[in-house]
Order: structure tokens, then sequence, then C-alpha cells
């Protein structure tokens, strides 16, 4: 707990780096403003992340899943901006990404009948992604001048009640929002511009990647702008920021109307990605996702959502290929990161970073072997009974692929083995996890002693 | 730039022009929960740079008309003027924004945030910088120097990157009061500064709020009689929602009717109260 408060205080407040450094006897102030070396690194390093990945990962499906992450990754750290940064539980902010997506979708149709200012090109389509954005943020300004005005609780039920009620509206105005079809579009347009058609699904990629690589670099300079920093305050205690000058209703106001221009953005590439807008869009499911990544990776970091995208994703696209029981998996998942991480993926590897900075991991080697063996034997029963069950309960024919084995899900034998793995493997585990807690608590105090004593000199 | 950023000088002494008007000025204020007063037509007349100490037996009202005068609960009856002006039906950020900083009785702070945070935070709307979003807030240098000089002077320096719901009590009680003074406001309530402080705390504690305090109006309430009569100019007693005498020190210690209020303890030993 005390470990993880102090990283969230790093995170939150990186090391200023015009800070002046006192030098010499007499205390005189030295300022330099090192090249900030660490920042360029790493931004450039993502870049370079985006513009290699097809590269690497060359197929249709590949490129696929990734252009979906990218979508995510907005969506989930434009969501991150009032969750994990604003302190503000919503349900509903599928209402800002999907309008924003209807929006845009109309555009896009319209561009291409020639009957909106903008050319039927795909330099339009490029900019596509604003229109999504500019809605997401107008009805930011519209729905969160009321659900902001309350926070907590109160906030995430009128956010569950807006989005329910969008989502009827989207049966209702079928004109607008296209009922059971949805509206659907062309993405390719017009002449190529520098062989850019938008047709092969490869450049679509390439300006998911560039949009989200702006997005993520404008959300972490928003972190860092005084409204960024207020709305951690007004996160960690509304009662004093107003002692300190801020209408926090104000505050949550402003962020959610960034939030939800951003929100709008993943809207509007998701029209490009997949040509199609549907109520989905704007379901409390659809809503569910960004809160799932945001969580899973680490509401407390900035990139926590980052991570939590990429990993809902796999779960969401990737695993969909190999099993009907993704979501079993994916809920199962939500539920271990809340209970045991509950800083996400982000805290976990942080903590354990930490651990290697002060030469300690070699004392969690053998837990750590021990707890992942046996969880993985745990794992693979559990696997077994589920996907087996899955079998016999939705499928016609009792035969099926398990592991790449052709087995019969009836057979006893199977349930004998399963039930078996899932015994030894969790009393195994168990045992394993008790040394691990022994081992982890150890390291960390012994972590906490020698920053105290770093403190003292 | 604002004009409460204009009133930040901590070297600024409180005789100034306008001195003739209050600093604050509360005529009969009363606030009742349900049927029971318990604030009973309060009158009070705080000049500029004077250090006020508000005591009283517990229950007597005195954290409640705290809350009255920065906002925090509305008055039922009578006004209260915060430098002339009235401050009735202003909620909390208003108060503050016209010149009047509070801290609070239990520590409240923003624990997930650093220090230097904290008190950053804590600067940046009287710095004129609001709900800006096209600021960076590493090259905002007058919000940084500023809280570097509170961070000196609370004596958090060495403490500057360390989260405060991490900090030891007495260091979370420094950190109070220096997000309090941090937007420079020149109206500061206390609200038992030193409370669960030990002897040699709560010295340094005194010793701190009147650096921190010079030039300023202070208003405090306080249960350290040591600590009172060390710090104020003068002091009002409330017992049961009224205040039943405000004079100097010398005065209230020999005042009858507040040492029966206080049933016999003396006021001069210095006891914890």
């Amino acid at each position: 707990m005390s470990s993880s408060l102090e990283q969230q205080a790093r995170e939150s407040a990186p090391v200023d780096p015009d800070a002046p450094v006192r030098s010499g006897t007499r205390g005189r102030t030295i300022r330099f403003r090192p090249y900030n070396v660490g920042r360029w690194v790493i931004w450039g390093g993502t870049a370079l992340l985006f513009a290699v990945m097809p590269f690497v990962f060359t197929s249709g499906f590949a490129i696929t899943l990734m252009s979906q992450m990218g979508i995510l990754i907005i969506f989930a750290l434009a969501y991150n901006m009032i969750f994990g940064q604003g302190g503000m539980l919503s349900f509903g902010h599928a209402v800002y990404s999907g309008l924003g997506a209807y929006f845009a979708v109309h555009t896009l149709n319209r561009v291409a009948a020639g009957t909106f200012f903008l050319p039927a090109s795909p330099i339009s389509v490029m900019l596509l992604p604003l229109v999504g954005g500019v809605f997401g943020a107008f009805f930011g300004v519209l729905f969160g001048y009321l659900t902001t005005r309350k926070a907590g609780t109160a906030f995430a039920m009128i956010t569950l009640g807006l989005v329910e009620m969008v989502f009827a509206a989207a049966w209702i105005f079928t004109g607008f929002f296209g009922g059971e079809g949805g509206i659907s579009t062309n993405r390719v347009m017009g002449q190529p511009v520098l062989g850019i058609t938008f047709g092969p699904s490869i450049q679509v990629y390439y300006l998911i990647a560039a949009w989200c690589f702006l997005s993520m670099i404008a959300m972490y300079a928003f972190a860092h702008t005084p409204l960024g920093r207020i709305s951690n305050a007004v996160r960690d205690n509304p009662e004093r920021a107003e002692f300190i000058g801020y209408n926090t209703q104000r505050v949550r106001w402003f962020v959610l109307i960034a939030s939800g221009f951003f929100a709008g953005i993943s809207g509007g590439l998701s029209v490009i990605s997949y040509e199609i807008v549907t109520a989905e869009n704007v379901s409390a499911v659809r809503s569910a996702v960004p809160l799932l990544a945001a969580f899973i990776g680490g509401s407390m970091f900035f990139f926590g959502p980052i991570l939590g995208a990429v990993i809902v994703d796999i779960f969401a696209v990737a695993l969909v290929h190999y099993t009907k029981a993704w979501q079993f998996y994916l809920g199962t998942f939500f539920v271990l990161i809340v209970m045991f991480a509950p800083g996400g993926v982000a805290s976990l590897i942080l903590m354990n970073l930490r651990v290697i900075k002060y030469g300690l991991f070699w004392r969690l080697r053998d837990p750590y072997v021990g707890v992942l063996l046996t969880g993985l034997v745990l794992l693979l029963g559990i696997i077994m009974v589920i996907e087996m069950g899955y079998q016999l309960t939705l499928e016609w024919t009792t035969r099926m692929s398990l592991f790449g084995f052709q087995v019969d899900a009836a057979s006893p034998e199977l349930w004998v083995i399963a039930i078996g793995l899932i015994v030894g493997g969790g009393l195994g585990f168990e045992v394993m996890r008790r040394y691990f807690r022994r081992e982890w608590g150890a390291v960390q105090e012994q972590i906490e002693e020698q920053v105290a004593r770093e403190l003292k000199l | 730039m604002n004009a409460l950023a204009a009133t930040y000088d901590p070297t600024r002494t409180g005789a100034v022009a306008g001195a003739a008007v209050p600093a604050l000025a509360l005529s009969d204020v009363r606030k009742s929960f349900g049927k029971t007063e318990i604030i009973r037509g309060v009158t009070l007349s705080i000049p500029r740079g004077e250090r006020h100490a508000i005591i009283g037996p517990n229950g007597a009202g005195k954290s409640t008309l705290f809350n009255l005068i920065s906002g925090r609960f509305p008055v039922s009856a009578g006004d209260i003027a915060l430098n002339g002006k009235s401050i009735i039906g202003k909620r909390p950020f208003e108060i503050n924004r016209m010149g009047l900083s509070r801290s609070f009785q239990i520590t409240n702070i923003f624990p997930r945030l650093s220090v230097y945070e904290n008190i950053r935070c804590a600067t940046l709307y009287a710095l004129g910088y609001k709900y800006s979003f096209w600021h960076r807030l590493d090259k905002l240098r007058d919000a940084r120097e500023r809280a570097e000089d509170i961070m000196t002077r609370i004596g958090l320096r060495a403490r500057r990157d360390v989260a405060a719901g991490l900090l030891t009590y007495a260091d979370q009680r420094a950190l109070e009061i220096g997000i309090t003074i941090a937007g420079g406001a020149d109206v500061i309530l206390l609200d038992e500064p030193t409370a669960g402080m030990s002897r040699s705390e709560s010295d340094r504690a005194v010793e701190l709020i009147r650096r921190m305090t010079e030039g300023k109006t202070l208003v405090m309430v306080e249960h350290d009689m040591s600590v009172v009569f060390n710090l104020a100019d003068r002091i009002s007693v409330v017992v049961y929602g009224e205040v039943i005498a405000s004079d100097v020190p010398a005065r209230i210690r020999g005042n009858r009717a507040v040492q029966e209020a206080y049933l016999g303890t003396s006021l001069t030993d210095g006891g914890h109260g």
C-alpha cells in the first residue's frame, strides 16, 4: 500500500527538470536545464514502435488487431483523464466516442456525396477524426454540464442513466442512428494522394497510429498543465480543492470536455477502420471497455491504460479466434487484477522494477518460479473445465480440439484429469502463494529501510 | 495576474491603507442545525494584521464559527464581511478568491500528490493560472519558486517528492499550513494547528505559524493555552455559541466569566486543553 502510494506520487509528480540545484557551501543556486533526453527517448521509441510493428507482425489479422489497439488506446487514455486522473467513475463514456463516431460517419458520407465543403479526397478522410473530436467535446459540454455537477457515486449513476438514454434514442431516431443496421460508409474516395487511398488496411493502420501518437502526446501534455494537475487534486480531496480557490464542478466539467474530445477522435477513427457505426457504439457495454482497460493497465499511471488497451484487445480480438469463452477469461482476469493488483499491470511492472533496482530480485526468483508453475497447472485445469463445459452445452458434438489435441469433451478421464489439475495445482499454488507473499513482504521491508536510510542522509 | 496574486508579499505589514476596515467583521451571526442553535449571535471585529485566537470549551461552536466564515456551512442569520465585503451566500472557492484561506482540524491534504505538488496546486489559482490547459506546469517559474519558498519555510524541502499521505503527522500539519498560505491570502484561519502534537512539536509549530503569518491577519481556534497566550494579540472566548469576552491576553486571564466557563481550570498553567 505504502509503496504504491509513493509510486503514485512519483507518477503524478515527475521530477521538475527546471528545479534549481543547490551546491557549494554558500548555498548558491545554480539553474540548469538538462536537455530532456528521457522524454525524447520515450516518445521517439513509441513513434518507432508504431512505425515498425507492421513489419514485425505482417499478417492481415495482426494489422487489424493493431489498428483496433490504437483506437482503444486513445479511448482508454481519454477515459482515464476523468477516471484515474480526475477521480470520476463513468459508466457511459461511449456516449462521447459513439456520438463523435455518428457525426463523423455522416460527415464522411456527405463528403463522399459532395454535399459538404470538404473535397472527396483521402485528405478529408485523414482529418475526419477531428470531426469526431469536435462533436465528442460538444457533447462533453452539453452532457458534462449535467453529469459533472455531481461527483462520486451520484456521478457514476448519472452517467449510467445517460448512456441508457442515448442508447434508447438510437433505436428511436433511426434516421440519424440507422436503427438495426447502423450507418455504413466507404472510406475510399477521390484521387489517391501520394499513393494513399485508405483502401488497404495497412494505410488505415498508419493513419490510426499517427492519430494515436498525437493524441498520446496531447493527453500527456494535458496531464502536466494547471487544469490537469488540479484534476488530480480534485480527485484526491475535492473539499480542499474548493478551499484553494477551485470550483470543483468546473474542474470536472472542463476535464470531461477534454476527455470527450479525445474519445470523439477514437470514435472518428473507428468510422474509418470499420466503415460502420451502430447503436452498440453508444452502449453501456462499449462504455465498459475503456474502464476495463484503464483498470487492468493501472489507472494511476499515465501509461497504464495503454497497457490495458493492448491486453483487453488481445482478449477481445485475439482470444475470440480460439475460444467462445473469451469474455469469461477477460472477466476472471479483471477480477484477479482488482483483487490482487489494484494498481493494475503498470504497478506490477513498476514494483518489480523497484525490486530489481535495489538488487533484490534474486530473492524472488524461486517464489516466482513456484507461483508461475503451480499457477500454470491450476490454469490448465480451469481452462479444460471451461472449454469442455462450453463444448458440452453449446455445441452439437462432444468432439473438440483442446490445446491442439482432438479430444472428446464427454470422456470422464479428461474430467478426472482436469479436476486433478485444479485440486493439485490449487493446493500447490496456495502453498507457493504464501511463500511468495512472505518473501515479497521481506523484500519490500528491506527496500523501505533502504529508502528511509537514503532520506535521512 | 489577478488582484489576489498582487497581494502576495510575505514582508508586507498589516498597517496599510484601509486599516480602518476590519479584515473580518461578524455581526450577529447565527447558525442552527435543526432546532438547535449552535452559534447564538456572534459579533466580532478583527482588524487587519491582528493575530486573533478563539478559545472555549469543547462543543462551544468554535469550529462551526470557522466553517461559517470560510463558507463551508451557510449562516442562518447575520452578516460576515471580509475586508468590508459580505461573503454571505458565497461558496468556499469564491471566499478563497476574495483573500481568505483556512486550514482544517483534521488534516485535509491531497494524499496522493507529492509535498511539492500539494503546495504548487495551492498557488495556481492565485497566480492567475486558474483552469489553464495551455500552460506547461513545469514552465511556471512563479508557481515553482513560491512552492519551493514555502517548502523551505515549513521545513519540508527534503520531503519534496514524498506522497503527502506518507508524511508523519507533524509534517502533515506543517503541510496543512503550507497549503493554507500558498495562495497568498491575507486572512488566514487555522483550526487547531497544534492538535495532537507533542510539546516540542507544538513549539516548533508556533514558531512556524508566527513566521508564516507575518503581516497577515490570523484567526485561530486552539485548545493549547500556551500556544494561545504565546501567539495571540487578542483572544475571544466562545461559550455555548456566544462570545463572552474578547480582549488582550492579559485581561482574558483575569476575566471571571472566562474562568467560570473553564470550570476552575487555570488559564495560566499552559496545559493542553
